[in-house]
């Protein structure tokens, strides 16, 4: 029994396969695709100069960062509405509310965006409404545009902004809650001054999570967006596979990987990736 | 419930207005796919289950709900030994030791699949297995594994490492071990992990657009094929099958967790 303390070298072989895999089939291609963009089409920085002299480089940055930002706010607001209500709701109001994020949550994304676009397309369910009741004689333009991809990306991102909001949440403790209420602050006052100060960390951890999620979505945008409004995930597909320029493709990729690194090492300090994802199911 | 803190008028209505936001989007694709039309929209002069039919006669359709299928049990199968595996081996030896793994376990959920697909573009060329079941398998199986790894790690944690040194110390071998004492503990978790990892291969589009073009041409790919060019209610009866189809396996997920809590 010497080796009960200390695991024997079996252990280590279990953990072999998944870590061969990983290094064979997930880390290799991105490392060797990445090293693309400083060898193709010649050896050098030439194709990161392009975000400094490039301008449709710059425009879909600039979109990009544009789009996300909007996106985590409205997420974070729709999914702080959420969280709150889940946290105070009674044992049984609290599995339906649930339920209302996790299933989203789990429904292919393609369906969600073909639902977008049966309801915001011109000829859509909110379009021929509208019109029938006479309170437009246009169509709205819903979809195609940066509106369109933004309503389908925030329903997308809510129920990652309820989750980690929801587990900082739990732990604050309800007794606060009612010691404030019972000297006399108001229900405004007690969110404010209690409640809200005390949930920050999630919040914060949704924001980065929301963020970092946005930053590199392809298909939503695609879809809702109508190839008008370009994101960085749809620019790369249409760099390598249309335009077959993969030094451009892969430097973008890169800045995409680089810009959420650095995002999640810059929050590390508040935000514990290990268990947003561990409270995710 | 007096002194109890409530939400106000306003954090009630938002809450309300977000969960309706969320559910009835894809709730109104059950009516589309009922219509009487040839277009998408609601019901005019009754329901009818045509487009269901024309869904489910058509060879094409049926072929790649087929193939996702067979491909997300591969995979599925894959990410769910190697997972496994994994997870128990890292709760095993010390955290310390097994941080980078862990470190490494995260990351097919942070990197954008667009950058992993456009590295396999690449990658599986020489190999040749673009375009191949294998190829697509792969790719799913392995980004899969966080998935198992997580339900796993969850499942060991309220797991008294001692029964796993009783068994040794009585003699049991490693593999005696895990198949009588560990793997019959943690079988919710490893179940949960399997749902997720099918449901993971069964909807994931980006790496089957850069790997995969006419052999394979699974259900996610036939979907985005039909969003793009035509958008007819039979597109509304496939969401609506895959609807029910992921609500079935997340409501057995939930009975299965259910019935091993209680």
């Amino acid at each position: 029994m010497s080796d009960s303390g200390r695991p024997g070298l079996g252990w280590w072989l279990l953990i072999l396969p998944a870590l061969l895999l990983l290094l064979a089939f997930y880390v290799a291609p991105i490392v060797q695709v990445l090293a693309v963009s400083v060898t193709e089409p010649e050896m050098g920085l030439g194709n990161y100069e392009r975000i400094f002299t490039s301008g449709s480089v710059q425009r879909v940055i600039l979109t990009t960062l544009r789009i996300c930002l909007i996106t985590t706010v409205f997420a974070l607001l729709l999914g702080y509405g959420i969280a709150y209500a889940i946290t105070l709701a009674s044992p049984r109001m609290k599995g339906w509310w649930i339920l209302a994020v996790l299933v989203p949550l789990w429904i292919s994304v393609l369906v969600r965006a073909f639902a977008w676009v049966t309801l915001l397309r011109r000829q859509g369910l909110i379009n021929n409404t509208l019109m029938e009741s006479g309170l437009i004689s246009e169509p709205l333009p819903l979809v195609w545009n940066e509106f369109g991809i933004i309503v389908g990306m925030v329903h997308y991102m809510v129920p990652f902004a309820v989750l980690p909001m929801l587990s900082s949440m739990r732990e604050i403790d309800p007794r606060l809650l009612a010691a404030a209420r019972g000297l006399g602050a108001s229900r405004g006052d007690t969110f404010r001054r209690v409640f809200l100060p005390l949930s920050m960390p999630g919040v914060i951890a949704a924001g980065v999570l929301v963020f970092i999620f946005s930053l590199g979505f392809y298909i939503t945008p695609a879809i809702l967006g109508g190839g008008k409004t370009l994101m960085v995930a749809e620019w790369i597909s249409l760099q390598i596979l249309d335009l077959i320029r993969w030094g451009l493709g892969t430097m973008m990729a890169t800045m995409l990987v680089l810009a959420i690194l650095v995002t999640l090492a810059v929050f590390s300090r508040i935000v514990d990736l290990r268990r947003i994802f561990g409270s995710g199911a | 419930m007096d002194g109890a803190h409530t939400p106000g008028p306003f954090g009630r209505g938002l809450a309300w207005a977000t969960a309706l936001y969320l559910v009835l989007p894809i709730l109104i694709i059950l009516p589309v796919a009922l219509t009487d039309q040839r277009y998408l929209s609601l019901p005019q002069d009754g329901i009818s289950f045509e487009h269901f039919r024309t869904v489910l006669s058509s060879p094409e359709w049926l072929g790649s709900i087929w193939q996702s299928f067979t491909i997300a049990i591969a995979a599925t199968v894959l990410s769910v030994v190697a997972g496994t595996l994994c997870a128990i081996g890292c709760w095993r030896i010390s955290r310390r030791a097994t941080d980078l793994i862990r470190v490494l376990m995260l990351l097919p959920l942070i990197i954008p699949s667009i950058v992993y697909a456009i590295g396999l573009y690449r990658y599986f060329g020489p190999l040749g297995l673009l375009d191949r079941f294998a190829g697509v398998v792969l790719a799913h199986g392995v980004t899969g594994i966080p998935y198992v790894v997580i339900t796993v790690s969850t499942a060991l944690a309220g797991f008294d490492p001692r029964l796993e040194q009783a068994a040794r110390g009585m003699g049991a071998s490693l593999s005696q071990t895990l198949r009588w004492v560990i793997l019959p503990r943690i079988a919710p978790g490893i179940f949960s992990g399997a749902i997720f990892a099918f449901i993971h291969s069964w909807d994931e589009l980006v790496m089957v657009l850069f790997i995969a073009s006419r052999d394979v041409f699974t259900l996610p790919r036939r979907i985005w094929d039909g969003i793009n060019e035509n958008l007819d209610p039979a597109m509304a009866a496939v969401a609506v099958l895959l609807i029910l189809f992921t609500t079935l396996l997340l409501m057995a997920d939930r009975a299965l967790r259910r019935r091993s809590e209680g």
